[in-house]
Order: C-alpha cells, then structure tokens, then sequence
C-alpha cells in the first residue's frame, strides 16, 4: 500500500494540566475523505490546528508525503499543499468574495491577472459567481461556508482540512455541498474532515476516526464505527450503548 | 498604468501652484502640509493597509531628519547622499522596531504602545547624546546651492517635496496592486485567515514596516533641508507621531490619496484657526485636530474619502481593491 498523505504518531499537546490531543495516531490515504469525529471539546480542532501548524505538538511527530513537519508555521504547510478551514468562518470581512478568494489564489499565482482569472474561476465553481462583488460580510452562512472553502481551494491544496464546513447549515444546504466536497476528492484532493452532520459522514468518508477526552477511541468505516458501543458511550454516556441495544457486532 | 492615472493628474494639477503666483505664505504653508503628508503616507502603507497602528511614527521621521542633519554637520557628507542614508536609516529603525514587536506577536495596542515607547527612547537619547547636539540641537549651515540640496527658491522646495509625495502615491497604488499589497490587507482584515492561506505574517508586516519607515524618514530628511534645524523634540516628538496618523485617518485610512486630502485639510483647519484668533491662542490648532478627529470617526469612519465614495456609491459602484469585470 502506498505511503498515506498524511501521517500522525503520538502526537500530544496539552494546555497547562489539560491533555487536549493524547498520543494521537492516524494516517489519510491519498485521494480519500477521512473523517474525524467525537463529542464537543474532545480536542478535534486542536488536532486540526497541529496539522495545520498553528499550534505546535508537545510529542509526537506529523509526516506529510514522508517528509516530518511537524511545528512547521502555517505558511509553510500551505506552500507544502495543506490548508485548513475554520470551524468559525473566517472571512475578510472588508473585502468583496473576489477578494477573499484572491488572497488564496496569491499563494501560487504571483501575478495579479493570473490569480484573479483563478479566484474568479474558484468562485463560480462554488456557486459564488453571483456574489463576487459582494462584500464577505454580507453572506449568509452558507454563503459564508463555500466562501471558506473557496478561499482554501484557491490554494491549490493537496490535503485539505475542513473543520465542520457542514456546521449550521440547513438539510438542502447540506444537500447542496456535498456532492461540491466528493468533487473535490474526485480531483484527487485527500480530505480530512471534523463533522457533526453525522448523514454526512455516513455518505462521504471513506474510513472515520473517533476522538473523544484527546484519544482516537474507534476507527474504521462509518458504519463499524457508529455500531461501536465506545463510540455510542462517549457521546451519551456510560451505559448508554447497554440500553440503546448497541451490541460488539464487529 | 491606467492605475497611476489619477495620482499623474493629481500630481500634475499640484504642480502647477507655484506658477500662478501664489504667495510665499501660501507655499510655505504648502510644502508644511506636504511633509505632514508625506509622513502620513508613511503610516498609511503599514497602517492604513496592514493594520498595525503605531503611535510612534517619529522614530523613522527623527531619524531621517538627524541622519540627513548630523551626517552633513559633522562627517561633511554631501547633502544629497545624507538625504538618501537618512532614507534608508529611516528602513533599518522600521526593520529594528517591527522584527522586536512582530516576532513577538505584538498585536493592536501592545503594538501601539510599544512603538510609542521606542520614539520615546530615541527622543530622549537624542536629547542628551553629544552626536546630535544633545538639548541645543543641530543646525545645517546655510548653504544655498542645488549641490547642498538647498534653494532659493521656495517653489523648488515645494516641487521637491511634491515629487517625494508623488514617489509614495506611486509606491502605495503599486502595493495595492501588488501581491503583497494584498496578503498586507488580508493580514489587517484577519491575520489567522491569512496564515491558513499561506501569508507569512510576520514576514509581510516587517516589509511594510521598512516601506513605512522609509516614507516617513524622508518626510524627516527633507524637512531638515528646509528649516536647517532640528533638535530631539522635532525630530522625536509626539507631534509627529500623531500628525502622520491623523493624516491618513481623517482623509481615509488605507486608500492612495487618503494622506495627502488628510494633511491638506488638517493643516488648513489648523492654519484658519489661527487666523481667526489672530494667533492669540496657541495649541488652538490641536484643539482643531481633536475635534475633527472625533466628527470624523463619529460621522465618516473610513476618513473623507469613504465619506465622498459613500455619496458616489448612491449613483455608481465604488472604486474597489479590485475593479469588477477582469481587472
């Protein structure tokens, strides 16, 4: 099998006596949606911000394509080809959605015409070509969503990380990304994703990967892991899987 | 260049003031303002378009106006290769002060602050170090010949300081239009969003600082030519400080003409308040400031020039970063 894009090995971080990311291992296959799930506050976005080089691992060691990046700063890790998305949208707010875009585009394309004809062309293929000359701030938050994910394309990344793109969205606008994020992985992007909408998670991820108090408790295909009684108890409690029925199938 | 076309016609219109007979009062006036707004332009390219407020922009000033003084005073350097040092010492302090503030991650008002506080400490070294003449200060002898960067004339000191003013519109519509110009903007609008996409933060607000010391130290360099004096308190006073980012606030922080309109304006209430005193009430002129500092934050936050785009906004699109259509 050939070398996973992305490659975890006890990888930690703590703040002060919180263990927020416990000895964390997990790889992505190229090309694959890989998702990354658990209860709130169970450290998945601090593990998306150690990926991403905005914070840096107390232990452990992260690989990109074989090569260690681990505490590598932000900007580097995009040059590398990986980009993250905010839980929390994170637009220039100021500026119009071409704008927006065109900050991404910069990244590989030092021209201006360049980047602009990329921005542009990004926008429309997120269904924002009506709403280019719009100020970001005025987007509703699905407009926002696509704007975050635009903003990340527009990079040209290789792994992309989307930290709940689904979040807040109503079931048609969920509908709507979707098939925009299998496209996406179509165009042989390995996308890891944090996701509540757990629909969502059932139709896209290839292989899940369960995080609950820091630690990966469960992984496997969606449906192994949501048969998992651990899995079922870290969201609902101890004893939980017991009543709901949820027996070691696997 | 049909992006430079406004600056070239701005420029132009400038130029031609001296011709049509106006008064030495009026062109010493003139060449006042356009020091206060070349030192606005300045602070605008970091903090207009990056974000970064500093408090202290009379670090760079001072130390253009006392390289450009003490290198001709005391080692007999010719005053146009002072000039450009005190340009390029202007670059190295804005390289000193942001690698310090931005490595550390200083943010909004601990940046403030802390650029406050190096101005300060020059100040306060110039005042009492022998090199710059300690409290008496420094005089350039009189000496009015192209060759010594002095003239007879003030209309050629007012071209000079035009064509200065000129070089940093030029420079602050090319950033604009530059790459850099927009990871600068994106680093004001959100710095986090901007190192996800592949910004170097630090990188880029440490070029605008260079950029933005370099402007300001030649608003220093030239007024050392033109006045022939300077001591700790002109060179490092607050009152630079807040000239250069009162400047580009009340004419419209982070557009190309916003200094300029500031400083004409600014300096033109002051100037009439004296006037109307009769020059019995000195300090009225900062009185002056206050007041339209606070209207316009009140009434026109982006400066006159969001006001004047707002009003045109009700008949056409605005001028943006970006022109609609394939820029």
């Amino acid at each position: 099998m050939a070398e996973p894009v992305l490659a975890l090995e006890g990888v930690s971080r703590h703040f002060g006596g919180l263990m927020a990311v416990n000895n964390v291992s997990l790889a992505a296959r190229e090309g694959s949606i890989t998702a990354l799930i658990g209860p709130n506050g169970a450290g998945k976005t601090t593990l998306f911000a150690l990926i991403s080089g905005f914070l840096r691992p107390n232990s452990g060691t992260i690989r990109y394509r074989g090569a260690d990046v681990t505490s590598e700063p932000p900007h580097r890790m995009a040059r590398r080809g990986i980009t993250r998305t905010f839980q929390i949208a994170q637009p220039f707010a100021g500026l119009t959605v071409r704008e927006n875009i065109l900050v991404g585009a910069h990244l590989r394309h030092p021209a201006r015409r360049a980047a602009i004809a990329v921005a542009e062309q990004i926008g429309h293929e997120l269904g924002l070509g009506a709403s280019l000359d719009r100020p970001a701030n005025t987007l509703t938050v699905a407009g926002r969503k696509r704007l975050e994910l635009a903003k990340a394309l527009a990079t040209q990344p290789n792994l992309l990380l989307l930290d709940e793109v689904l979040a807040g969205l109503n079931p048609s606008e969920i509908r709507d990304i979707v098939p925009v994020i299998r496209a996406l992985c179509q165009r042989g992007i390995t996308i890891v994703m944090i996701e509540h909408v757990m629909q969502a998670v059932m139709r896209l991820a290839e292989h899940v990967f369960v995080l609950a108090e820091g630690r990966i408790i469960a992984e496997g295909s969606p449906s192994q892991v949501v048969a998992n009684p651990g899995v079922v108890e870290a969201y609902l409690g101890r004893g939980a899987a017991a009543k709901l029925g949820v027996t070691h199938a696997n | 260049m049909r992006g430079l076309a406004p600056v070239f016609a701005v420029v132009v219109v400038m130029a031609v003031v001296p011709l049509v007979g106006v008064s030495n009062v009026t062109l010493n006036f003139l060449v006042i303002a356009l020091i206060t707004a070349l030192a606005g332009q300045g602070w605008n390219v970091l903090g207009g378009y990056g974000g970064q407020y500093s408090f202290g922009h009379a670090a760079f000033f001072g130390t253009g106006a006392y390289v450009t003084a003490v290198l001709q005073v005391r080692y007999g350097v010719n005053a146009w290769i002072a000039f450009g040092l005190g340009i390029g010492g202007g670059a190295l302090v804005g390289a000193i002060v942001g690698g310090l503030t931005f490595r550390s991650g200083l943010r909004g008002s601990y940046f403030a602050l802390v650029t406050l506080a190096f101005a300060e400490v020059l100040r306060i070294a110039a005042s009492v170090a022998p090199i710059t003449g300690a409290g008496v200060g420094t005089l350039v002898k009189l000496d009015l010949r192209p060759v010594a960067l002095q003239f007879q004339s003030r209309a050629v000191f007012y071209w000079m300081i035009l064509a200065l003013v000129a070089v940093a519109l030029i420079v602050t519509r090319l950033i604009e239009r530059s790459r850099f110009g927009v990871w600068l903007i994106a680093v004001r609008e959100n710095e986090d969003a901007a190192r996800a996409l592949g910004v170097n933060t630090t990188a880029v607000k440490l070029a605008a600082m260079v950029i933005s010391g370099a402007i300001t130290a030649a608003a220093g360099c030239f007024y050392v030519q033109y006045f022939l004096f300077i001591d700790s308190g002109l060179a490092y006073g607050t009152w630079i400080s807040i000239e250069a980012l009162l400047t580009p606030i009340i004419g419209g922080v982070g557009t190309v003409f916003g200094p300029l309109l500031g400083a004409l304006v600014v300096r033109g209430l002051g100037e009439g308040a004296q006037i109307v005193t009769g020059g019995e009430a000195p300090g009225l002129d900062l009185v002056v400031y206050g007041c339209v500092l606070v209207l316009i934050i009140w009434f026109a936050p982006r400066g006159l020039i969001g006001a004047f785009a707002q009003l045109r906004n009700r008949v056409m699109r605005p001028a943006r970063l970006v022109e609609t259509g394939h820029g």
